[in-house]
C-alpha cells in the first residue's frame, strides 16, 4: 500500500511517502504565506522524484499546526498522536518524546504501544520554539548550524533574563555590545530555551528513553544544552524533522485515520481516543 | 491588596497571587517552596505598611510558569506546597496550569 | 539602530516649569524620578503642587539619565538639585537614581500619581510602558487594593508597538490617526506572539491588504489583548489609562469600546490647572506619584530632610 503523509508546520512542510512500510522518497520546503500552495506543490514535486502520480497514493494524512490546509487529505492527526506512532517505530524503547518545532514545543508521554498517555504544550509563544533560537541567529549575524558549533565551544554559562524573543534579542544586542564572545551568547541562548523546554518535559516526567524529534533537534548545540538541563541523555533520529510526516504517514498505512481536530488546547481523553 | 505576579502571553495566565491583606509575613510559604520562588520582606507596593510580606523573588517573575509548573497548581490532587503551608489562605494560583495542562 | 529609524517610535521629549510658583516661598520640595527602560520622568513638587518636570528618553546609563531628567526639570528654574528635601526613584531603573533618598515600585507610585492627576474618582489604572504593562485597582486615597504587572512578553507592551511601526515604516504618533482612516473595520491580527505576528503582517502586505487595514487590525489585536489582562482585576470606573500607550487613539479607543467604558478624560482634576493650562503629560505620573510619597513620608515624620542647601 502507498501512502503520503504531509507535515504542514508554521516554517516548513514535511512529505514522506511510504510503501508497504518502507519510506520510499520525501521532501521539504518552506511553507510561506499561501500554505495550501506550498504543500501542493511540494507534494507533487515528491511524487516526481519517486515516478509516480496522485492517484498512486491511497491514503493522505497530514499534521502539523496547518494540517486542515491539506484539503485532499483524508484526515488530520494531532501532532502527538503523529510523533508517538513514528517515535515507537523508530525506537521502541522510548517513552518521552521532545518536539521542538518552529512554532511549537511540546513533550509527549508514550507507552510500548505508542499510545499517548500524556501531553503538554508551549504554543503561542516564540520563547519555547525555534523561532527564539531564529531570531538570535539573525542577531548575532550567523546561521543557526554556526550558532549550534559556536555554542558547543562555549564554557560559560550566562543566564538570560528575558523570557520573550523579541526582548532576547535586545539582550543579545546589549551582549554583542559588551563584546561577550560570540559562542558564549550562543550557548546562552540554546541554556535558555532549554530551560523552558525542559520544565514543560518534566511535567509529562521523563521516563528513558527520551527521544527529541523536531527541526531544533538537529542543533546539536540546543542538544547539549538539553540534555545538561534534564540531567539524562536524549535520543536523536535521523532526520529528526520528518519524524512527524513519518507518523502521518503511518497512520495512513494503519488505516486509523481520525476526524480533524477542531480544537487545538489539550485535553488528554482526546489523545487517549485518538490513539486507539 | 492582591499582589499577581507573573505574566500573560499567548500561551495563557501564569500569576502567583499573594493576599497582603491576609499575609503576616510569617514566611512558611518561603520555606515550602522547591523551586525557591518566594521570599518574605517589606512590603514595595505600600510604603507606610509595617510588617513584612511574602513576594514572588523579582526575578522568578518572568519564569514564574516554569517554576511553578513542577507543583501542578490546579491539575494536581493535592494543592501546591505554598498553599498548604499558608495557614492564612494568603497565597494561591491562576489557571494558566490547570488549563494547559490538566484534565478541566 | 540609525537615529532616524528611533525617531519611528519614539514619543518627543518635553519639559515645563510652573510659571505660578516661587519656589522659595515653598516648604517643602520633594521631587520623583521615574526611570524607565525607553523614557525618564523627573517632577518636581513644591508642598504638594506640581511645579516643574521633564520627559527625556532613558540612554544606555541609568544614573546619567536620572541626573539628566532631573537637570532638565530644573532648566530655566533657579532651584538647584540641593534644595529638594527628599526624592525617590521609581521605574525599572529605580536602584540606578543617585540623587533618591529612597525607592517605591512604579506600581504604587502610579495609583497614588494617577490620584493626583485624576482626582479621587479614578479607580482602574492601566499603564503601558516601553517594556511593561501594569494593571492597578487602587481606592479612593490612592491606594493600590490590586495589580498585575507582565514586562516578560513584549505583545502587550510599548515595544509591540514600536516593532510593528518600524516594520511598516510608520511613526507611532500615526499609527492611531490612520488606523481609523479604514471603510470597515479589519479583523484584528490573529497571533499574540510579536514574533508571529510579525511574520502575518508580512503576509498581509504581500496579499496587498491596505496598510491603513493592516494598522487597524494590529491596534485592535493590542486593544484586545489588553482588555483580557483587565478582565482578570475587573474594571471599576473611573478607569485612567497612562503611559506612552494613552497617546494612541487607535488603541484607546478600540480598548473603550470592548469594555464599553470611557476612559478619563486627559485633564485635570485640579481646575486651575486647567485654567492655567499646565500641560497635561500621562508619561509623568509615576515620577508624580514618587514627589508626592516624598512629601507623605516627611510630612509623617517617617523619614528626613536631606535637604542641602
Amino acid at each position: 500500500m502507498l501512502v503520503a503523509g504531509i507535515d504542514v508546520g508554521g516554517k516548513n512542510v514535511h512529505i514522506v511517502l511510504m510503501k508497504d512500510g518502507t519510506m520510499l522518497e520525501k521532501g521539504a520546503a518552506p511553507t510561506g504565506i499561501k500554505k495550501a500552495e506550498a504543500v501542493e506543490q511540494l507534494y507533487d514535486k515528491v511524487l516526481r522524484q519517486a515516478g509516480l502520480k496522485r492517484e498512486d497514493v491511497e491514503h493522505v494524512v497530514a499534521t502539523g499546526s496547518s494540517g486542515r490546509r491539506v484539503t485532499f487529505a483524508q484526515g488530520v492527526i494531532p501532532e502527538a498522536a503523529a510523533d508517538a506512532r513514528a517515535v515507537v517505530r523508530l525506537i521502541p524503547s522510548a517513552r518521552t518524546i521532545i518536539d521542538v518545532g518552529a512554532e511549537e514545543g511540546r513533550a509527549i508521554k508514550i507507552n510500548s504501544e505508542g499510545r499517548v498517555l500524556d501531553f503538554a504544550i508551549n504554543e503561542k509563544c516564540a520563547a519555547g520554539t525555534g523561532t527564539f533560537v531564529d531570531t538570535m541567529a539573525r542577531a548575532l549575524e550567523i546561521t543557526v548550524e554556526e550558532m549550534a558549533k559556536a555554542s558547543l565551544q562555549s564554557t560559560q554559562s550566562i543566564p538570560m533574563n528575558a523570557q520573550c524573543a523579541v526582548f532576547g534579542e535586545s539582550e543579545v544586542v546589549s551582549l554583542i555590545h559588551a563584546k561577550t564572545p560570540k559562542h558564549d551568547i550562543a550557548r546562552a541562548v540554546h541554556d535558555a530555551i532549554a530551560g523552558r523546554i525542559g520544565s514543560v518535559a518534566r511535567i509529562v516526567g521523563l521516563e528513558k528513553d527520551v527521544v527529541m524529534i523536531g527541526g531544533v533537534a538537529k542543533n546539536t548545540g540546543f542538544v547539549e544544552s538539553l540534555k545538561r538541563e534534564l540531567a539524562t541523555d536524549v535520543l536523536i533520529p535521523d532526520e529528526p524533522d520528518f519524524v512527524g510526516a513519518l507518523g502521518a504517514a503511518v497512520a495512513a498505512e494503519t488505516g486509523v485515520i481520525e476526524e480533524k481536530v477542531e480544537t487545538r488546547v489539550v485535553e488528554r481523553q482526546d489523545y487517549e481516543e485518538s490513539s486507539n | 491588596m492582591l499582589a499577581n505576579y507573573g505574566f500573560k502571553d499567548g500561551s495563557g495566565d501564569w500569576f502567583l497571587v499573594i493576599d497582603t491583606d491576609k499575609c503576616d509575613g510569617c514566611g512558611k510559604c518561603e520555606a515550602a517552596c522547591p523551586a525557591n520562588v518566594l521570599e518574605v520582606g517589606p512590603d514595595e507596593y505600600d510604603p507606610f505598611r509595617e510588617e513584612p510580606v511574602a513576594k514572588v523573588r523579582e526575578e522568578e517573575r518572568k519564569k514564574i510558569r516554569y517554576s511553578c509548573a513542577s507543583c501542578r497548581p490546579g491539575y494536581g490532587e493535592e494543592p501546591t506546597p505554598c498553599v498548604i503551608a499558608c495557614e492564612s489562605g494568603a497565597i494561591y494560583h491562576s489557571e494558566g496550569w490547570k488549563f494547559l495542562y490538566g484534565k478541566q | 539602530m540609525a537615529e532616524e529609524v528611533r525617531e519611528f517610535w519614539r514619543w518627543p521629549e518635553s519639559h515645563w516649569a510652573n510659571p505660578d510658583i516661587d519656589w522659595k516661598q515653598g516648604k517643602i520640595i520633594t521631587s520623583g524620578v521615574d526611570v524607565g527602560s525607553v523614557s525618564t520622568q523627573a517632577v518636581i513638587m513644591v508642598d504638594g503642587e506640581l511645579y516643574a518636570f521633564s520627559s527625556t528618553r532613558t540612554g544606555s546609563d541609568s544614573p546619567d539619565s536620572a541626573l539628566k531628567g532631573l537637570s532638565i526639570a530644573l532648566e530655566g528654574t533657579s532651584m538647584t538639585a540641593d534644595n529638594i528635601d527628599y526624592c525617590i526613584g521609581t521605574g525599572y531603573g529605580r536602584v540606578n537614581v543617585p540623587m533618591a533618598q529612597q525607592t517605591i515600585t512604579e506600581i504604587a507610585c502610579h495609583a497614588r500619581g494617577a490620584n493626583f492627576v485624576y482626582g479621587s474618582a479614578v479607580r482602574t489604572v492601566m499603564d503601558m510602558g516601553g517594556q511593561d504593562c501594569k494593571a492597578i485597582r487602587c481606592d479612593e486615597r490612592g491606594k493600590v487594593i490590586k495589580f498585575m504587572m507582565n514586562d516578560k512578553c513584549a505583545a502587550g507592551t510599548g515595544r509591540g508597538m514600536e516593532v510593528f511601526a518600524d516594520l511598516i515604516g510608520v511613526p507611532v504618533w500615526e499609527i492611531g490617526p490612520r488606523s481609523f482612516q479604514v471603510e470597515k473595520e479589519p479583523p484584528m491580527i490573529s497571533s499574540t506572539c510579536v514574533v508571529f505576528a510579525k511574520s502575518e503582517v508580512v503576509g498581509l502586505l504581500e496579499e496587498g491588504e491596505p496598510e491603513n487595514d493592516i494598522i487597524a487590525a494590529y491596534c485592535a489585536a493590542m486593544a484586545h489583548r489588553i482588555v483580557e489582562l483587565l478582565n482578570r482585576l475587573g474594571v471599576e470606573k473611573e478607569f485612567a489609562i497612562t503611559g506612552g500607550i494613552a497617546k494612541n487613539e487607535g488603541v484607546v479607543k478600540r480598548l473603550e469600546k470592548e469594555i464599553d467604558v470611557k476612559t478619563m478624560e486627559k485633564v485635570w482634576h485640579n481646575p486651575e490647572y486647567n485654567s492655567r493650562n499646565y500641560p497635561f503629560d500621562t508619561q509623568i505620573i509615576g515620577a508624580l506619584g514618587a514627589a508626592l510619597f516624598a512629601m507623605a513620608l516627611l510630612e509623617r515624620g517617617r523619614v528626613k530632610s536631606a535637604r542641602k542647601a
